[in-house]
């Protein structure tokens, strides 16, 4: 079959401040022919495609649809060209039936509308009942929900982001199905996702991306799992991180069988167990939402844990605790502590619109005697943490949210760090950081792990892990899927082990 | 309890409940397009004295004023007025996207200063207190339905000798429900309400629809200050904060109906019973009330009494979140400012 192609993009850049999000990117989007835009988080995957669904607009290149150049302003002019998104949070509203969301803001009344929309379902196998209301729907069905509304308004590229990773096994068979049939009635599909084996499964050719730039395109046939994960993690770098021998190891922490739902009823974390030792540095890898953020916040108290879990923390005075069942402060005064750097870095930890020394009090408030807050104590700790760790902040009360993201994160690191605990945990530390900054949380946590605690450290960026920490706990869909030593490993061995759960997906 | 006086108790909670309706009428349509209006009861000031002004002036300054332009020009003062507030509103919450709480709260402040300030004014102008009268705009507003007000003996003093307001409003709150639920407009403002991304996404212009329904929500609130003027007041004003008190009670019937017009029509007078209960309990009822609270001023056991309708707001908000009931609740993202870009 000759291939057509629907959608051209050529030399596509995108940033977003400092940060690059796309870098140079071009290739074709085919019709009867199943894309998979594939690559680790943060290769720029789902940007590209806001861009072709109108809700980012590139700074630079072209697009163009069927031969024509086009300008994406926003998500109606999409539409119009017949790009459909499905976005990894489905945009649905819960009070309406599915009929409502469909027809939503269309302007012709169209008295055939139910009958088109059960046409659409019909044809391509989706099941749909059109007087349900959202609120009532599975996950699954809020998906179908939101291909047919697509579909209904005439969309010829369809885009899916992630579309599989709230599914179990046998829905995603079914819309698999349903993708290949919309392949054979010559739409084009884009699926973004770091499955590798649904990518083989499902996708006639691959585009991987790395790091905002264009790395490969491959034809599904002629590639396996083991290129496609190099292709995709790159080759090594070598960072200069320096890194001691672990010595006298203590275990601090022995989790076991912690099994942890989210809010739909599914396992975040299922049946995990590990041990941190103090002295060393763990660190845990995985695809965001494999359980990394659940996993820490279980250990540090914030999550409803399901029976039969033990969390055993042993104090320097080796007795041991179970952390299960004891409050965030109970845990927090044994000396567990938690850095938890989210997406928005001041979301958890911090409050944006106070100084540094307020932020500093948040945590030993309750300490205080008296009527009046002490500030005496956390202004010398503040700047303590601002020399030491060279913030750069114009006064110890200018609102820590005026700061920049590295500042911001040294003073929450710093904080956790000058209460002296005996279990550090730290997730995406380094997130949105500029390389120098990197380097002094890196030194923090070397010089935490030299003090004899038990780090733990979340990273997105493989090469860091490998070259920081020194044992690696790999997270596929809420299960340890191995842990590594991380001198004696590398990014495919990591990759492959991120990707495809061990016994089968 | 005689028949007359239960028979006064009825006019009265129709009176008070009619003026609640429009408030809550009003709101309603801002809050289902998102917009939180605290500033309702400020805005039912605005109309009660904008229309009294406007009628006023014109029975003033006519030699021979004729009724019905008065009640044109009474009315259309009123619906402006109100709905500049809500464009004030508006402008200061989905333009420059301010705190819906505060900028409501400050506009039920500069509204009640503004019609006092102006009803002073009047009062002073007409000759001193209680001296302000526009009472042929308020007889024309007051006028019953002909024939069917006088010939069906009680029936007809209970359900037909209101003025013609009462029954507009009930008109409007069936009109606002099935424009809600029944109409393609309604369906794409519950959406701007509920998600006004998703609204966004699927075409629909946010910023338009949240505009309209503030301001025609205001229009609609402010005929609540105009009846109380023109109606309960008889045409005249005192510089009390009777409005405002009515206007608190359509915040809390906007919650007590869920957010549908169609629980207004019954709503509305049951809260103009609950506020008017204090006048109508049986002395018994009272003494022992007072003796077992230790109450010594019957004015303390009215304040009580007064409570009674924020009280079943709360009970049926209670039971609203604990029975999870989807479709009673509040839009998803009342009281939140939209920003595309935040998308």
């Amino acid at each position: 079959m000759e291939k057509e192609s629907a959608v051209e993009l050529r030399n596509i850049s995108k940033s977003f401040g400092k940060v690059i999000a796309n870098d140079n990117v071009s290739f074709d989007i085919n019709k009867y022919e199943i894309l998979a835009l594939l690559g680790e988080n943060g290769s720029g995957k789902t940007t590209i495609m806001n861009m072709l669904a109108g809700i980012y607009y590139p700074d630079s290149g072209q697009i163009s649809v069927n031969g024509k150049v086009v300008s994406i302003s926003d998500p109606k002019v999409a539409y119009e060209l017949g790009i459909g998104m499905v976005h990894q949070h489905y945009k649905l509203i819960d009070v309406f039936t599915a009929y409502e969301n469909i027809v939503l803001g269309l302007k012709e009344k169209n008295k055939d509308a139910r009958k088109e929309i059960l046409d659409i379902c019909l044809k391509y196998g989706f099941e749909i009942d059109l007087d349900m209301h959202v609120y009532e729907m599975s996950v699954s069905q809020k998906q179908t929900l939101e291909i047919v509304k697509v579909l209904y308004r005439g969309a010829e590229i369809l885009i899916l982001d992630e579309p599989t990773s709230v599914l179990t096994p046998q829905e995603i068979a079914k819309l698999f199905n349903v993708i290949r049939n919309m392949r054979d009635d010559g739409k084009a599909i884009v699926i973004i996702s770091h499955k590798l084996n649904e990518v083989l499964d499902i996708s006639n050719k691959v585009v991987v991306l790395r790091k905002g730039k264009f790395i490969a395109e491959v034809d599904t046939s002629k590639t396996d799992e083991r290129q496609l994960t190099e292709l995709m993690v790159g080759e090594k770098i070598e960072l200069d991180i320096h890194r001691d021998e672990p010595i006298d190891l203590i275990k601090r922490l022995e989790v076991k069988n912690l099994t942890v739902l989210n809010e739909e009823g599914r396992k975040a974390l299922d049946d995990v167990s590990f041990e941190a030792f103090g002295g060393e540095i763990l660190g845990i890898a995985g695809i965001s939402g494999c359980g990394q953020k659940e996993l820490l916040e279980a250990v540090a108290g914030l999550q409803q844990i399901e029976p039969g879990a033990s969390i055993i923390y042993t104090s320097p005075e080796n007795t041991e605790e179970e952390l299960v069942g004891k409050s965030p402060r109970q845990i927090r005064e044994l000396g567990v502590h938690l850095s938890f750097v989210p997406e928005d870095r001041l979301g958890m930890g911090l409050v944006g619109n106070m100084g540094m020394i307020e932020n500093m009090m948040l945590k030993d408030y309750s300490t205080g005697h008296g009527l009046f807050v002490q500030t005496k104590a956390p202004k010398s700790l503040a700047s303590t943490v601002k020399t030491e760790l060279s913030v750069d902040t114009p006064s110890l009360n200018t609102p820590v949210r005026r700061l920049s993201g590295g500042n911001v994160q040294k003073v929450l690191v710093g904080r956790e760090i000058s209460l002296a605990p005996t279990v550090l945990m730290t997730a995406y530390a380094v997130r949105g950081l500029d390389i120098n900054t990197s380097y002094t949380i890196y030194n923090l946590l070397n010089t935490q792990k030299k003090k004899g605690v038990a780090v733990i450290y979340v990273g997105e960026d493989l090469d860091v892990l490998l070259a920081l920490c020194d044992r690696i706990l790999i997270l596929c869909s809420g299960k340890v899927n191995g842990i590594v030593d991380a001198r004696n490993t590398n990014k495919e061995e990591i990759g492959l082990l991120m990707t495809n759960l061990k016994g089968g997906n | 309890m005689t028949i007359t006086t239960l028979l006064a108790w009825v006019v009265a909670a129709v009176t008070f409940g009619t003026v609640i309706m429009y408030g809550c009428l009003g709101e309603t349509l801002n809050e289902r397009a998102g917009g939180l209006n605290l500033g309702t009861p400020g805005i039912m000031m605005l109309g009660g004295i904008a229309s009294l002004t406007g009628a006023y002036f014109y029975e003033t300054s006519t030699t021979n004023p004729n009724a019905f332009i008065s009640v044109i020009i009474s009315l259309v003062c009123c619906v402006v007025v109100s709905a500049l507030g809500g464009l004030l509103y508006g402008l200061l919450t989905i333009t420059f996207r301010a705190n819906q709480n505060v900028t409501g709260l400050t506009l039920t402040i500069f509204g009640t200063g503004i019609a006092n300030f102006f009803g002073g004014s009047l009062v002073k102008l007409s000759g001193g207190l209680g001296q302000i009268s526009v009472s042929m705009t308020s007889n024309a507003f007051k006028a019953t339905i002909p024939f069917i007000s006088k010939r069906l003996g009680i029936f007809s003093n209970l359900l037909f000798n209101y003025g013609w307001l009462t029954y507009l409003a009930l008109a409007l709150a069936i009109v606002l429900h099935l424009f809600f639920f029944k109409t393609r407009t309604g369906l794409n403002l519950r959406a701007v309400g509920e998600n006004p991304a998703t609204a966004d996404a699927s075409g629909i212009d946010v910023i338009k629809y949240k505009y309209l329904a503030c301001c025609l929500g205001a229009a609609i609130s402010g005929m609540g200050g105009l009846f109380y003027v023109m109606d309960y007041a008889k045409g005249t004003w005192a510089n009390d904060s009777g409005i405002e008190t009515l206007g608190w009670l359509a915040v809390a019937l906007v919650i007590f109906t869920s957010w549908k017009p169609k629980n207004a029509t019954w709503g509305a007078y049951l809260f103009g019973f609950c506020y008017w209960i204090y006048l109508y309990v049986p002395t018994p009822v009272n003494v022992f009330l007072m003796k077992t609270f230790g109450l010594n001023k019957s004015t303390y056991l009215q304040n009580l009494y007064k409570m009674i309708p924020y009280l079943v707001t709360i009970i049926v908000l209670v039971l609203v979140s604990a029975k999870k009931r989807h479709h009673d609740r509040a839009p998803e993202s009342l009281g939140v400012a939209y920003f595309r870009e935040e998308r």
